[in-house]
C-alpha cells in the first residue's frame, strides 16, 4: 500500500508540481484515518464506536466513498447502543448493494428483530431489511412482508406497506404476490395504514382499480384522519377512480354548450334538423342524478381545503376541478388564492395550475383578480405566470382595469417581464375587439421607447395585430418601415420586413426603398432576416416588377452564395417560381396567388390551453409532457358501471345509506314532498319501532341488535317507497341488501349497533382523542325505558379504537340536580375495535339540566355530561282529533307564532311527539306527554296562505312550552 | 417518490447528499447548475428541472438550495412542501437553517433525514415525534455527551407514531403550565402613485407556544369569528367544530407551532395605517435626480407605528445619494442599489421626511421607471383586522394554566408605486 502511494506521489509531483502535493497528503491521511476508524470500530467501547460511526456518516454525507470499511461496520449491527445501531443501519442501507455477500451477514439480526415482542423493533427491523437492495434475500423479504401485513400492530402493518414498493423495484416478478398483500392491507381499517398502502398500490398496480371498490367508502370516510402525505396520495388515486366509476356531473351542461355552438355555425335549414336531433337527445338522456358515492367523495374532501399543507389543498382542488359539478368548483378558488402567499416555489406550481384552470373556468377566479397583481419584488418567473393568469381573466368588463395595470408593468426595470407584458397586451387585444385600437395605439407609442428589446417586442406584437385589419393602419406600417434603420433585434427586423412585403400595396412608395436598403446590408443580416428579405423581394417582384426587378435579381444572387443552405434553397425555389423562363413549370403562373394569398390572422393563444388533459397538480401537467409512471386521467364513462361493487358487507352499506339519507339531497327530497304519504309512512315506522319494542321487554344483547336492524330496515323501505328521486339501480341494490340481510347470520353483525334512523341525532359524549381511543356517542332512542317508565332512555354506543381491551366500563359518582335519578347500565368490557351499545335511563325531572357523571374504565375516569334537548323529555301520546281539541281547550299558554312553510317531519325530529290524525290538510297536530310528570304537550301547526304558518304549543309547564316553541321554530325555519 | 437530496450553497458547493433508494451520482446536479447560471438570480431558478432520466425539484431557502431527485410522476407540491418541512425541522432543531449549522450537526441531520423519509415516502414529519426519536442538540447535552459518551438518540421508542394524535408527545410534564398565543397580522398592499389603494389584504397567523402537562383539550373562541372566512389549520384542529360553532378546538402539540393562518381579502376591511408622500424624479440633463419622501399616520386607531423602514430599489444608473433625514438614518448601498431609510417610531406631530439629490452615472440615459418603495412597519398590541380572542378553555386536565394572547400588526408585502 505504502509503495503504491509513494508511486503516485512521485508521479504527481513530476506532473503537476506543488499544488497537487496537498491533495496527495490529504489522500494519504484519508487512508490512514480509515485504518484508525477500523480500530475504533473493533474496540469494545461504545463511545469509540459511536465516534467512528459519526465520522463515517459525516463522510457519507459529503459523498466520500467509505465502502472499504464495510466488514468493520457490519460487525456492529447487533451493537447494544441504539445510536451506534442506527448509524450502522444508515451505512448498511447505503452500501449493501455494492457489497452483497458481506451484507448477508447482517440479515439474521433483522430476522431476529422481526420476532421481537416490541412493535417498534419489529417495524424498524422490517424497514432496514426491506431497504437492503440485495436480490438474494427477496424470498426472505417476501415472507417478512407477508407476516408483517397481518401483524397485530398497525404501525408494523404500515411498515409492511412501505416495504412493498421497495421489494417491487428490487424484483418486479413478485408483483402478483405483492398485489395479494396490497389487497389485504387495503382492507385495513386504521388511518395509519391507509396512506402507505395506497402509495404502494400506486407504485405497484395502479391499474387494478377493482381492488379499490370494496374500500372506496372506507377510504373516503377515513380520509380526514389520515396523515397529510397519505391524504395527497389517496385523493389523487380517488380522482382517477371516480373518473372510471361515476358519470360526468356536467353532462347536461356540456350538451347545452355544444348546441349553442352548433347553432352559431350551422346554416338555417341545417339548424332545424339539428335542433330536432338535439331535442331527441335531450329527451333520451335521463336527468342526471349524482351517485351517492360520488357525493361522499366531494363532501369528505372539502374540509381538507383548509389544510395547512399546500399539497393537500392542491390535491383537493384538482379533485374538485376534475369531478365536481360546475356550480361547486368555485369553492377551490379561495383556497388556491390563499396558497399564493406561500413560498415562491409553491406559488410557481399553484400559478401554473391556476393558469390552466382559468382557461376553462374563468368566472371562478374573477373575484380574485387583484390577488394576481404583480409586485416589483416578485421573481420574474412568478411575474410571468401572474401575467398569464391576468390575461386569461381579461374580459370586456375588467379589461380597462387590467390594461391600466399592464401600463405600470411596461415601465418595469425587468426587461423580460416587460416583453411578456407587451405580449399579454397583444393577446388581450386579439381576444377583446373593443380595446384593439387602444392597445394598438399604446403599442405604437412604445415604438419610440429607448429600450430596444421593448421596441422589438412591440413590433412583433403589432405585426400580429395588424394582420387582423391591415387596411386601416397603413400609417402604422409606414412608421414601422422607418424603424428598420434603427432596430437591430433580428426578430423585429424580420417582422417589419414581412409586414411591408405582405402589405406592399398599401405602401407602394416605401416598399421598394426598404428593399434597396436591405439589399445593401443583406450579407450582414441574421438568417431569419435574410429569409424575409428574399420574401419581400419576391412579393415586390410580383406586384411592382418594374421598379424592383433588378433589385430582386441582386438579392437572389447574393442568397445563392449564402453560407446557409436554407437560404440557398429558398433563393433557388423562389427564383424558379417567380422569374418566368422557358422551362418554368405550371406553378409560376400561380406565383402571385401563392405569395399574396390572404393569410389568416394568427390566433394568440395561451400556452396553457389544453393542458388540462393532464391531471392538474401533477408533474406531467407542470412540464406539459408525460412523466414516467404518469397515470392518464380517464374520460368519464358513457354509462355508469354497476355501483353495487362498492357495497361491502351489510354493515358498511347501511352506513353509506344513512349518509345518503341525512345528506343534503336526501333531506331535500324528504322536505320538498310534503304530501301526507310521507308523514304516514314515517308515522308507521315509528309505531313499528314501538311495537317491536314491546316484544322485547328485557334489553338483552341479541334482541337489541335485531331490533336495531329491523328499525334500519323499516326506515329504509319506507324512505325508498316515497323518494322517487332514487334511481332504479339503487333500489335494486337495496333490495338485494335486505335479502342478504335476512339471510345472513346474526353472528356477522355481532358488533352491529342500532343504527339511528335518519331523524335521530347522535351526540358526542367522549371524543376518541379525549377518551384515548375510547369513543362514546349517545342518542335518545325515543323508546320507553322499560325498568322505569319515568325515565328517558339514553342509548350509548361505545367504540374501542385502541389496540387493547378496555375493561370494567361503568358509571360512577353521578352528580345530579335534586330529584334527578340515573339507572346505570351493567358493567361491560370492550375488545379492540369493538363497539357495543347499551341503554341507560335518566329521570331529568322534566328539566333540561345536564346529568353529570363519571365514565370509568379499568384505567381511567372521564367526566361527562348528558344534556337533553327539551323535545326528548316527552313521549308520544295517541289522541283522536276530538280528544285533542278537548284537551287543548283545557290547557293554557298558547304561543301563536308565525313561521315559514313547515313540515311535520321537522317537528317529530325535534320533539318526541306523535301525529294526531286530522281531517284538514292545512293543520298538523302532535301530541305527547312529559316523561316524568306526565303533563300533556299539544302542538298545532296551521298552514296559512302565502306560505306562512302558525305554531301553537299547549302545555301546563310554561318553561317546557316556551323552550319547545323555540326549538320547533328553529327547526322549521332552518 | 423522492430519490435523493442534495444541499447546495449559494456558491455552488454541494455539501450534503442523502439517498433513500439506489445511489444517484452527484453529477446529476450539473443540470441544476446550468439552470442556476441561466437564472442569474437564485429566485428565478425554475423549481422543476427536467433531465433526460430524472426530474430535479428544488427550493431555495436561507441561501441553500435543497435539490431533490425524482424519477417518476409525483405531485410537485408534495415534494416542495416536504422540502420546506425539512428546512423547518432544521430550523427547529438548530435555531437556524444555515450551511454552518448543517455542517456542524451533520450526523443529526442525517439521522433526521433517515427518519423523515422511508423509501422516498414521508414517514415522520411531526416535530414532536422527531424530537422523541432524536433529541435536539443543546450546549449542555453535547458537553455531557462528550464526557460520558452517551448519545442524542432517544432511548425511548416513538410512541407518538402509534397514537391517534401523532402530533403530541406522550407524558408531557411541566411545573409551570402556560399557553401563549400570538396573533400576527401582515398587511399586503399595493398603493399607487396618488396614494389610493390598488390592492390590499390581511394575512394573519396565530402562533402558539403551549407548555401544558398531560393531554389538555383546548378551545379557543373569538369575539368576531365572522371576520375569518378563509382559514387553514394545523392538523390538530377539529374542522367540524369550526364549521358548526366557529370555535377552535384542539389537543395541542407540545411546544411552538402554528395553530392557524387566515386571510382577509375584503378590501373595505383593510385599514392602511400610514400614508406616503413621495416625489422621485430624474432630470433629463446633468445626470442627477431628486428624492423627497414623507411618511405620516393614516388609520392607526391611536396606536404607535414602530420599526418603520422604507426600502427603495434604485435603478442601476444611480451612483450615490446625498440626502438628509429629519428622523432616523438612511443608507445607500451603491452595489446592490438599495436605499434603506430606517425611521423607527412614527411621530404624528413631526412627520419624518427624507430629502435630497441623487447622482447618476454621467452619460447614461435617465431611467424610465421610478423605483417603487417597500414599507416595513410594526404596531404592537393591535390586530388591524380587529380580530379579538374571546377566551381559552381547557378540558381534560385539572390544573389551572397561565394564559396569554399578544397581538402584532406588521407590513407584509407593502409596496408604494411611484
Amino acid at each position: 500500500m505504502i509503495h503504491l502511494i509513494m508511486d503516485t506521489f512521485l508521479r504527481y509531483l513530476k506532473e503537476r508540481e506543488q499544488e497537487q502535493l496537498v491533495k496527495i497528503l490529504s489522500f494519504m491521511f484519508y487512508i490512514f484515518r480509515h485504518d484508525d476508524l477500523k480500530e475504533m470500530l473493533d474496540s469494545n467501547k461504545d463511545s469509540l464506536k459511536l465516534e467512528a460511526m459519526k465520522r463515517i456518516v459525516a463522510m457519507i454525507a459529503r459523498g466520500k466513498n467509505t465502502s472499504d470499511l464495510f466488514p468493520a461496520v457490519v460487525k456492529n449491527v447487533a451493537c447494544k447502543n441504539i445510536e451506534v445501531k442506527k448509524l450502522v443501519y444508515v451505512y448498511l442501507v447505503r452500501y449493501a448493494e455494492e457489497q452483497q455477500d458481506l451484507a448477508l451477514l447482517s440479515i439474521s439480526t433483522f430476522q431476529r428483530g422481526l420476532k421481537d415482542p416490541n412493535q417498534l423493533i419489529r417495524a424498524s427491523a422490517l424497514r432496514v431489511l426491506s431497504s437492503i437492495r440485495v436480490t438474494i434475500i427477496v424470498p426472505i423479504m417476501m415472507l417478512a412482508i407477508k407476516e408483517a401485513a397481518s401483524d397485530m400492530s398497525p404501525y408494523v402493518r404500515k411498515t409492511a406497506a412501505h416495504a412493498i414498493p421497495k421489494l417491487h423495484s428490487l424484483d418486479p416478478e413478485q408483483k402478483d404476490q405483492l398485489i395479494e398483500v396490497i389487497e389485504k392491507l387495503l382492507a385495513d381499517k386504521t388511518t395509519l395504514v391507509a396512506g402507505s398502502v395506497v402509495m404502494a398500490f400506486e407504485e405497484v398496480c395502479p391499474d387494478r382499480i377493482d381492488l379499490i371498490h370494496k374500500n372506496y367508502r372506507k377510504l373516503c370516510n377515513l380520509l380526514i384522519d389520515v396523515e397529510e402525505w397519505g391524504q395527497v396520495v389517496i385523493i389523487n388515486m380517488l380522482t382517477r377512480y371516480a373518473r372510471t366509476q361515476f358519470l360526468n356531473p356536467n353532462i347536461n351542461e356540456s350538451l347545452l354548450e355544444d348546441s349553442s355552438e352548433k347553432a352559431f355555425y350551422a346554416s338555417d335549414d341545417e339548424e332545424d334538423e339539428d335542433k330536432k336531433a338535439e331535442a331527441a337527445a335531450l329527451v333520451k338522456r335521463k336527468p342526471y342524478v349524482m351517485d351517492p358515492d360520488h357525493r361522499l367523495l366531494l363532501r369528505n374532501t372539502k374540509p381538507l381545503l383548509q389544510s395547512r399543507n399546500a399539497a393537500v389543498v392542491m390535491a383537493v382542488a384538482q379533485l374538485y376541478f376534475h369531478l365536481a359539478p360546475k356550480a361547486e368548483v368555485g369553492i377551490i378558488a379561495k383556497a388556491l388564492v390563499r396558497l399564493m402567499r406561500s413560498h415562491s416555489e409553491v406559488q410557481y406550481v399553484v400559478l401554473q395550475n391556476v393558469a390552466t384552470m382559468t382557461i376553462k373556468r374563468r368566472g371562478m377566479f374573477e373575484p380574485y383578480l387583484k390577488s394576481f397583481y404583480i409586485r416589483s419584488t416578485d421573481p420574474t418567473q412568478i411575474k410571468i405566470l401572474k401575467l398569464e393568469v391576468l390575461t386569461n381573466l381579461a374580459n370586456e368588463t375588467n379589461i380597462s382595469t387590467i390594461l391600466r395595470e399592464f401600463q405600470t408593468y411596461i415601465k418595469s426595470m425587468d426587461k423580460d417581464f416587460v416583453a411578456a407584458s407587451i405580449q399579454a397586451i397583444g393577446r388581450c387585444a386579439t381576444n377583446i375587439g373593443e380595446v384593439r385600437d387602444t392597445c394598438l395605439n399604446g403599442l405604437v407609442q412604445l415604438l419610440s421607447n429607448r429600450d430596444e428589446l421593448v421596441v422589438a417586442e412591440s413590433v412583433v406584437v403589432i405585426k400580429k395585430l395588424l394582420q387582423m385589419q391591415p387596411e386601416q393602419h397603413s400609417d402604422i406600417i409606414k412608421h414601422m418601415a422607418k424603424l428598420i434603420d434603427n432596430i437591430q433585434v433580428p426578430m423585429a427586423r424580420a417582422s417589419i420586413l414581412w409586414l411591408i412585403g405582405e402589405y406592399c400595396e398599401h405602401v407602394p412608395k416605401i416598399a421598394p426603398d426598404v428593399l434597396r436598403k436591405m439589399a445593401k446590408t443583406f450579407t450582414n443580416e441574421e438568417d431569419i432576416v435574410k429569409l424575409q428579405i428574399i420574401n419581400l423581394a419576391a412579393k415586390l417582384y410580383l406586384t411592382n416588377s418594374k421598379q424592383t426587378k433588378l433589385l430582386t435579381q441582386y438579392v437572389l444572387n447574393l442568397a445563392k452564395y449564402d453560407q446557409n443552405y436554407d437560404i440557398r434553397d429558398r433563393a433557388r425555389f423562389i427564383r424558379q417560381l417567380i422569374v418566368p423562363t422557358d422551362k418554368s413549370g405550371a406553378l409560376s403562373k400561380y406565383a402571385k396567388k401563392l405569395f399574396l394569398a390572404l393569410k389568416p390572422a394568427p390566433v394568440l393563444e395561451s400556452p396553457f390551453k389544453d393542458r388540462d388533459h393532464f391531471q392538474l397538480g401533477s408533474l406531467s401537467h407542470l412540464l406539459n409532457a408525460k412523466a414516467g409512471g404518469y397515470q392518464e386521467l380517464p374520460e368519464w364513462p358513457e354509462s355508469a358501471p354497476d355501483p353495487s361493487v362498492r357495497n361491502v358487507e351489510v354493515k358498511d352499506s347501511v352506513c353509506a345509506r344513512r349518509t345518503v339519507l341525512t345528506g343534503p339531497e336526501g333531506a331535500g327530497v324528504l322536505l320538498l314532498q310534503t304530501t301526507r304519504g310521507i308523514l304516514i309512512s314515517l308515522f308507521r315506522q315509528m309505531t313499528h319501532e314501538l311495537l317491536h319494542h314491546s316484544h322485547s321487554e328485557q334489553s338483552s344483547g341479541t334482541e337489541d341488535r335485531k331490533r336495531g336492524r329491523k328499525a334500519v330496515k323499516n326506515q329504509k323501505s319506507s324512505s325508498e317507497s316515497e323518494s322517487e328521486s332514487e334511481s332504479s339501480e339503487s333500489e335494486d341494490e337495496s333490495e338485494e341488501e335486505s335479502e342478504e340481510e335476512s339471510e345472513s347470520d346474526t353472528n356477522i353483525r355481532k358488533k352491529k349497533t342500532i343504527a339511528p334512523s335518519g331523524s335521530i341525532k347522535m351526540y358526542e359524549l367522549l371524543h376518541r382523542i379525549t377518551g384515548e381511543g375510547l369513543a362514546v356517542e349517545y342518542c335518545f332512542s325515543r323508546q320507553p325505558f322499560s325498568p322505569d317508565p319515568n325515565m328517558v332512555a339514553v342509548q350509548i354506543q361505545f367504540t374501542n379504537n385502541t389496540n387493547s381491551e378496555t375493561k370494567n366500563l361503568h358509571i360512577e359518582e353521578p352528580r345530579l340536580q335534586s330529584g334527578m335519578r340515573i339507572r346505570e347500565f351493567a358493567e361491560i368490557g370492550l375488545q379492540p375495535s369493538e363497539s357495543v351499545t347499551v341503554v341507560m335511563g335518566i329521570d331529568f325531572c322534566d328539566s333540561t339540566q345536564a346529568a353529570n357523571f363519571q365514565l370509568c374504565t379499568h384505567t381511567r375516569k372521564f367526566f361527562v355530561s348528558i344534556q337533553p334537548p327539551v323535545g326528548e323529555l316527552m313521549t308520544p301520546v295517541f289522541l283522536t282529533e276530538n280528544d285533542f281539541k278537548k284537551e287543548q281547550g283545557k290547557r293554557m299558554s298558547a304561543h301563536p307564532r308565525f313561521s315559514t312553510p313547515s313540515c311535520s317531519i321537522r317537528v317529530t325530529a325535534t320533539a318526541n311527539l306523535s301525529r294526531v290524525p286530522c281531517g284538514s290538510d292545512k293543520e298538523c297536530r302532535f301530541a305527547g306527554k312529559t316523561v316524568s310528570s306526565g303533563c300533556l304537550v299539544l302542538v298545532t301547526v296551521t298552514t296559512k296562505e302565502g306560505g306562512r304558518a302558525q305554531l301553537t304549543v299547549n302545555c301546563e309547564k310554561m318553561v317546557i312550552g316556551t323552550m319547545l316553541v323555540k326549538d320547533i321554530m328553529q327547526a322549521l325555519s332552518q | 417518490m423522492i430519490h435523493s437530496l442534495f444541499l447546495i450553497n449559494n456558491a455552488g458547493d454541494l455539501f450534503l447528499e442523502k439517498h433513500w433508494k439506489s445511489v444517484i451520482s452527484r453529477s446529476i446536479c450539473d443540470y441544476f447548475f446550468e439552470a442556476r447560471e441561466k437564472a442569474v438570480e437564485p429566485d428565478n431558478v425554475p423549481p422543476v428541472i427536467r433531465t433526460p432520466h430524472h426530474y430535479l425539484i428544488n427550493i431555495y431557502r436561507e441561501k441553500i438550495f435543497f435539490v431533490s431527485v425524482i424519477q417518476t410522476e409525483v405531485p410537485p407540491l408534495f415534494v416542495i412542501e416536504f422540502l420546506h418541512r425539512v428546512a423547518e425541522t432544521f430550523q427547529d432543531y438548530f435555531g437556524e437553517c444555515s450551511e454552518t449549522t448543517i455542517k456542524d450537526n451533520v450526523v443529526i441531520v442525517y439521522e433526521l433525514l433517515e427518519e423523515m423519509l422511508d423509501n422516498g415516502f414521508p414517514l415522520a414529519t411531526e416535530s414532536n415525534i422527531l424530537k422523541e426519536l432524536i433529541r435536539p442538540p443543546t450546549i449542555l447535552r453535547s458537553m455531557v455527551n462528550t464526557i460520558t459518551g452517551s448519545s442524542n438518540v432517544g432511548e425511548t421508542l416513538p410512541t407518538g407514531q402509534l397514537s391517534n394524535i401523532p402530533w403530541r408527545r406522550a407524558g408531557v410534564k411541566y411545573t409551570n403550565n402556560e399557553a401563549y398565543f400570538d396573533v400576527v397580522e401582515e398587511i399586503d398592499a399595493i398603493l399607487d402613485k396618488s396614494g389610493t389603494t390598488v390592492f390590499a389584504e390581511i394575512q394573519g397567523v396565530i402562533d402558539a407556544c403551549v407548555k401544558l402537562s398531560g393531554m389538555p383539550d383546548l378551545t379557543l373562541s373569538f369575539m368576531n369569528p365572522r371576520l375569518l372566512d378563509d382559514v387553514s389549520f394545523h392538523p390538530c384542529v377539529r374542522y367540524k367544530r369550526w364549521e358548526s360553532e366557529r370555535v377552535i378546538s384542539f389537543i395541542p402539540p407540545d411546544g411552538n407551532f402554528q395553530l392557524m393562518s387566515y386571510h382577509i381579502s375584503a378590501q373595505n376591511l383593510v385599514a392602511i395605517p400610514i400614508y406616503v408622500k413621495q416625489n422621485i424624479s430624474f432630470f433629463e440633463t446633468g445626470s442627477s435626480g431628486r428624492l423627497d419622501i414623507t411618511v405620516g399616520p393614516k388609520q392607526t386607531m391611536g396606536k404607535t407605528v414602530e420599526c418603520l423602514v422604507v426600502t427603495v430599489h434604485m435603478p442601476k444608473v444611480v451612483l450615490s445619494a446625498n440626502l438628509s433625514a429629519t428622523q432616523g438614518t438612511y443608507n445607500y448601498d451603491p452595489v446592490t442599489k438599495i436605499l434603506l431609510w430606517d425611521i423607527g417610531k412614527l411621530n404624528p406631530q413631526k412627520l419624518p421626511n427624507l430629502k435630497g439629490s441623487l447622482s447618476l452615472q454621467s452619460g447614461a440615459p435617465k431611467p424610465e421607471e421610478n423605483p417603487s418603495l417597500n414599507i416595513d412597519l410594526k404596531i404592537q398590541q393591535f390586530a388591524i383586522s380587529g380580530l379579538k380572542v374571546n377566551r381559552l378553555d381547557m378540558y381534560g386536565e385539572k390544573y389551572k394554566p397561565f394564559k396569554g394572547v399578544k397581538y402584532v400588526t406588521k407590513a407584509g408585502k407593502f409596496q408604494v408605486r411611484t
